[in-house]
C-alpha cells in the first residue's frame, strides 16, 4: 500500500512537471487571461466599485457568489467538527473537578456532583494537567490581545485599500481568542465567547452575506448586485458597491472568527469544552 | 526580489515539505509545517500576491500550527508507522 502511494505521488509529480512547461510565464502579456480578463478588472474595478485594491473587488463583488459559498463551506467545516468531536456528557461517567486554594496552593479533587461555588474567591478551578503558569507570559499575552483585535478590525475595514479583508481579519480575531486560551485556560475563552454564541455568530455571518445578496433583489437588482442599494445609501452606484463589499466582508469575518474558535475549543479539549491546553 | 533569496526560499520549501512528512515526532512535524507555511507566504510575497500571502501567514503559519499542536497534545506524540 505504501509503495502504491509512493508510485501515485511520483506519477502525479511527473505529470505536473510535464504540464508546467505549458503554462504561460509569470506576467506574460500575451497569455489568455492577460489579454481580456486582467485588464478588465484592473481598469474597471476603481470606476465600477470605488475599490482601489481590486483583489477585494474581485472577491467581494465580481466573484461574490464564490466567496458566499466559501463562507458557507467554512461554516459547514465548523459544524462538522462540532458533530464529530463534541462529546456530550454521559450519565454514570465519573468526573473529577480540581480546585486550588489560592493562598496555600493546596489542590482539592471533588467528585462529579459536588462542586465548589465559583463565587468563593479563595478557590480557583484548575485543569487536571495544570502546571504553575509563568506570570510574565500570561500578562504579556493578555496585554497583546486588544492590539491584535484592533489590528484585525483595521484589516477588515481597510481591506478596500490595502491587502486584507474579511477572511484575514476574522482569522486575526480568532487568534486573539486562541491566545487567551493558550495563556490562561479554556474556561476564560468560554466565558468570553460561549459555544452557543460562537455557532450562532457563524450562522449569522453566512446569513449576513446571503441576506445582503437577497435584499438586492427587492431593490430591483440581481442577486449579490450591491449597486442596487444606491437609492438606499443615497450614493452613486460605485459607492454603493463599495459599501456592499464592506458589509459582506463583515459577514465573512464573523463566520471565520466563530468557526475557528469553535474548532480550537473542540480540538484542544477532546470535545468536552471543559479543560483546554 | 533577489534571485539568491528566492532560490533559498524554494529550497527551504522543498526541505520543509519533505521533512514534515518523514519526521517521526509529530510535534516537530507540526512546527516544520509551520515553517513550510511561512516560506510559502514569503514566496507569495515574491510573486506580488500580497493578499494570498496574508492569508497564508495567518491561517497556515498561525492558526493551523496551533490546531495541530493541540491535536498532538490531546492524542499521541509518536507516529504509529
Amino acid at each position: 500500500m505504501k509503495r502504491l502511494a509512493l508510485f501515485t505521488v511520483i506519477l502525479a509529480g511527473v505529470l505536473f512537471a510535464a504540464t508546467a512547461s505549458e503554462f504561460p510565464r509569470l506576467g506574460d502579456p500575451d497569455s489568455a487571461p492577460s489579454r481580456h480578463l486582467s485588464p478588465a478588472y484592473i481598469q474597471g474595478s476603481l470606476p465600477q466599485t470605488h475599490t482601489p485594491n481590486f483583489v477585494t473587488a474581485v472577491l467581494g463583488d465580481y466573484r461574490g457568489f464564490d466567496t458566499m459559498f466559501e463562507t458557507a463551506v467554512v461554516f459547514l467545516a465548523g459544524m462538522s467538527c462540532f458533530f464529530i468531536l463534541r462529546a456530550l456528557r454521559r450519565r454514570g461517567l465519573t468526573e473529577v473537578y480540581y480546585y486550588r486554594h489560592k493562598p496555600t496552593g493546596v489542590v482539592l479533587a471533588m467528585l462529579a456532583p459536588r462542586r465548589i461555588s465559583p463565587r468563593t474567591s479563595c478557590f480557583e478551578r484548575i485543569d487536571a494537567d495544570w502546571t504553575p503558569q509563568d506570570m510574565v507570559v500570561e500578562t504579556m499575552c493578555l496585554f497583546m490581545v486588544p492590539f491584535i483585535q484592533v489590528f484585525a478590525l483595521y484589516v477588515i475595514a481597510h481591506g478596500h485599500y490595502s491587502p486584507g479583508g474579511g477572511f484575514q481579519g476574522g482569522v486575526l480575531l480568532a487568534a486573539s481568542f486562541i491566545l487567551v486560551g493558550l495563556s490562561r485556560d479554556l474556561r476564560t475563552v468560554e466565558s468570553l465567547l460561549t459555544e452557543k454564541t460562537a455557532i450562532l455568530t457563524a450562522a449569522a455571518g453566512v446569513c449576513l452575506y446571503a441576506g445582503t445578496g437577497l435584499l438586492a433583489l427587492f431593490f430591483g437588482g440581481n442577486f449579490l448586485d450591491y449597486g442596487a442599494y444606491a437609492s438606499f445609501f443615497g450614493a452613486a452606484v460605485p459607492a454603493a458597491r463599495s459599501m456592499g463589499i464592506l458589509i459582506v466582508e463583515i459577514g465573512v469575518a464573523l463566520t471565520v472568527m466563530a468557526t475557528l474558535v469553535t474548532i480550537y475549543k473542540l480540538v484542544s479539549s477532546r470535545g468536552t469544552v471543559e479543560e483546554g491546553l | 526580489m533577489i534571485l539568491e533569496i528566492k532560490i533559498a526560499m524554494l529550497v527551504l520549501v522543498i526541505v520543509c515539505a519533505v521533512a514534515s512528512i518523514t519526521i517521526k515526532d509529530l510535534l516537530g512535524a507540526a512546527v516544520v509545517f509551520g515553517t513550510y507555511s511561512f516560506m510559502m507566504c514569503l514566496l507569495w510575497v515574491s510573486m506580488a500576491a500580497v493578499d494570498v500571502a496574508f492569508t497564508e501567514a495567518t491561517i497556515g503559519a498561525g492558526i493551523s500550527t496551533v490546531l495541530m499542536i493541540a491535536a498532538v497534545f490531546r492524542t499521541t506524540r509518536r507516529t504509529k508507522d
